[in-house]
């Protein structure tokens, strides 16, 4: 297991190396120069010309990379543009609030879409198993930052005002947003959970199992939810590497301050440094949650050889 | 029929059906037959002539869009039939088992060796974990895995075949149960193999004391391994003997036709071996009388519509054949002696 971990970071270092050399790409790839953006609309030549200088510009390129990769191996992004704060502090200030609604988001959704899928698997072909998925449909379908105003309209909003509008902070707060981002969520993980549950209840080890005289409650949640895991696993650690980079259209519907409004108001205010440092993180983010899937699947099923 | 005293299972005009856009398929049409205590019956029959159904049934496990229609069931002079679904659950894996045809499928892929086994211990005998384990390892000692403790953690996939239907053998005999149901046991599995787990079998049962009911379509296992034997055909029994009289003396045309394409070593063959001609009829396409009429060297006109009872031979064998009544109106036949004359004859 712990060989198994180790070669599997190792894996991660070419993905990661490649991350690097497109964040670093986007610097020079962007039209304009980035010293004169720097340096402001109205600097003088010799003021972009000191600019292009502090920065390294005028280094070959190959360079300029190895000195950006070394800084950010020990941690220095570079500062921001607009704050002039260092841009690991601009992130990890945001990454927190990010991290906790994505995490609040997976859960719901896992937990939604797991009872949801079991129950309309077991009740196959039946109104309730219908209901389910038409409403699983509904989830899948309705765009996200829509039904987060549905909701702001409904609920925030006079007569009911059950939660604020925006912001973050109580528990309050965290309600509409996650019921915002994990409806998808659990809608897409009923689905997988369904199909996959329908599978395996088909198989010669749950008939065993029955023949065995085990309760029909403990097959379906012991000997079939277990091995009915792994596609909904899969979908889970891509959800939770999505909500990680992709909570951005929802931190701006409720202007939640976190990682994805960091980026947009970066973007609009051509902050490269904190662009390409948020980027850089959100990538590793998710380099990080496949390597927790995959290790996850050898612990589902001893079936899948690591080694 | 055998003496009801002695008897562990007494299946009695069971009729299971599968219904498909409306339309029901009769897999199971009336089958009746019994097994002695502490004897092996075998159930022969080809691919869809609805004996893993019939043993499915027994077990009460016809899931939708199957259905026990009508018949009974008596188990120790119970009718399983009349049991709710918690009543059966005490009886399933505890007082009936069944092992499976398909050892690489069978097994529950995310639980160890140990775990599957103990489970119906667990569930019938109240059993501790630590107990259930102990008796997990009995078993294995006792089906003749090597090495079991090694073997208790094990997972299913680090087991061959032969080693995986003797787990599957464990599970099912954990609770002692007096009725071991085997369907197909040995198809998927080697020759050499076969064999092995046949033997197991069968001295397990001397050893336990417990009925054998073996579902095969290998008259070969039938001969090595049962006491009785009901050849079925098109979800009906044909013909119910004991072994030596079925293989001696069969009196049902397809019987005859199932042991006269059974390859022999014993005797010299000439030319090719005999098949029978024609196909399982199709659920959809069933013969009006006798089912095996259409591809019976022996049919007349009223095998073709009137369907045969399934007669006393006065013997407690039973057979289902126009041939072998007084409404006979054909010329005297011997089936076993003069198939082989009148199938070269068939069309």
């Amino acid at each position: 297991m712990f060989v198994y971990i180790v070669r599997r970071l190792m894996q991660t270092i070419p993905v990661v190396i490649g991350v690097t050399i497109l964040v670093f790409s986007m610097m020079h790839l962007v039209p304009g120069n980035p010293a004169q953006i720097i340096a402001g609309e109205s600097a003088s030549p010799t003021q972009v010309a000191q600019m292009e200088e502090r920065l390294g510009l005028n280094d070959p390129l190959p360079v300029q990379y190895f000195s950006y990769v070394g800084n950010a191996v020990t941690g220095d992004l570079g500062n921001s543009i607009r704050s002039g704060n260092a841009v690991t502090d601009e992130i990890f200030s945001r990454l927190p609030v990010t991290i906790e609604l994505a995490l609040y988001s997976t859960f719901l959704s896992i937990f939604i879409g797991l009872i949801a899928g079991v129950i309309s698997a077991t009740k196959r072909y039946t109104f309730t198993d219908a209901a389910i998925m038409i409403v699983a449909l509904f989830g899948l379908s309705m765009p996200n930052f829509w039904l987060g105003l549905m909701l702001v309209q409904y609920f925030s909003l006079p007569p009911l005002q059950w939660f604020p509008v925006t912001g973050w902070g109580t528990p309050q707060h965290i309600v509409l947003p996650v019921l915002t981002l994990g409806t998808a969520g659990a809608a897409i993980i009923a689905r997988m959970t369904r199909s996959s549950m329908l599978d395996v209840i088909n198989q010669d080890y749950i008939r065993t199992a029955r023949a065995k005289g085990v309760k029909e409650r403990i097959i379906i949640y012991k000997h079939a939810l277990r091995n009915a895991l792994i596609p909904v696993v899969t979908v889970v650690g891509l959800q939770f590497g999505v909500l990680l980079g992709g909570t951005v259209i929802i931190e701006q519907v409720f202007a939640i301050n976190g990682l994805g409004r960091l980026v947009i108001e970066a973007i609009s205010a051509r902050d490269f440094p904190v662009v390409q440092g948020s980027v850089l993180v959100i990538a590793l983010m998710f380099v990080l949650v496949n390597l927790l899937v995959d290790l996850s699947y050898r612990f589902l099923n001893k079936r899948i050889e690591l080694d | 029929m055998s003496d009801k005293q002695n008897t562990i299972i007494d299946v009695n005009e069971l009729q299971t059906s599968f219904f498909v856009d409306g339309k029901e398929v009769k897999a199971v049409d009336g089958v009746t037959f019994d097994v002695p205590s502490g004897k092996t019956l075998g159930i022969v029959g080809e691919s869809g002539s609805g004996k893993s159904i019939t043993s499915l049934s027994i077990m009460r496990l016809i899931n939708n869009p199957g259905k026990i229609k009508g018949g009974e069931i008596n188990f120790n002079g119970e009718n399983l039939l009349d049991k709710s679904e918690a009543q059966m659950r005490k009886i399933r894996g505890n007082q009936i088992s069944m092992i499976f045809q398909e050892p690489m499928t069978s097994l529950n892929p995310v639980f160890t060796v140990a775990d599957q086994i103990g489970e119906a211990v667990m569930i019938h005998q109240k059993l501790s974990k630590k107990k259930a384990r102990e008796k997990s390892l009995e078993m294995l000692k006792l089906v003749g895995i090597p090495s079991p403790e090694k073997r208790l953690d094990n997972y299913p996939h680090e087991l061959s075949g032969g080693m995986r239907q003797r787990v599957m053998i464990a599970i099912a005999l954990a609770c002692r149960p007096e009725l071991l149901i085997a369907d197909e046991p040995t198809t998927a599995l080697d020759v050499t193999i076969q064999a092995q787990i046949l033997r197991l079998i069968r001295n397990l049962q001397e050893e336990l004391g417990m009925s054998v009911i073996l579902i095969t379509h290998d008259l070969g296992v039938v001969a090595e391994t049962c006491d009785y034997v009901a050849v079925m055909y098109a979800g009906k029994i044909v013909e119910y003997a004991d072994v030596n009289t079925l293989f001696r003396d069969p009196k049902h045309p397809y019987t005859v036709g199932l042991l006269k394409s059974l390859p022999r070593h014993d005797i010299d063959m000439e030319g090719d071996l005999s098949t029978i001609k024609g196909m399982v009829p199709t659920p959809d396409n069933m013969p009006k009388g006798c089912r095996f009429a259409p591809r019976c060297p022996f049919a007349r006109d009223m095998c073709r519509e009137n369907l045969p009872h399934l007669e006393d031979e006065g013997d407690g064998n039973q057979v289902r054949c126009w041939i072998h009544t007084d409404q006979w109106d054909g010329p005297e036949v011997n089936v076993k002696d003069d198939y082989e004359s009148a199938a070269s004859k068939q069309s």
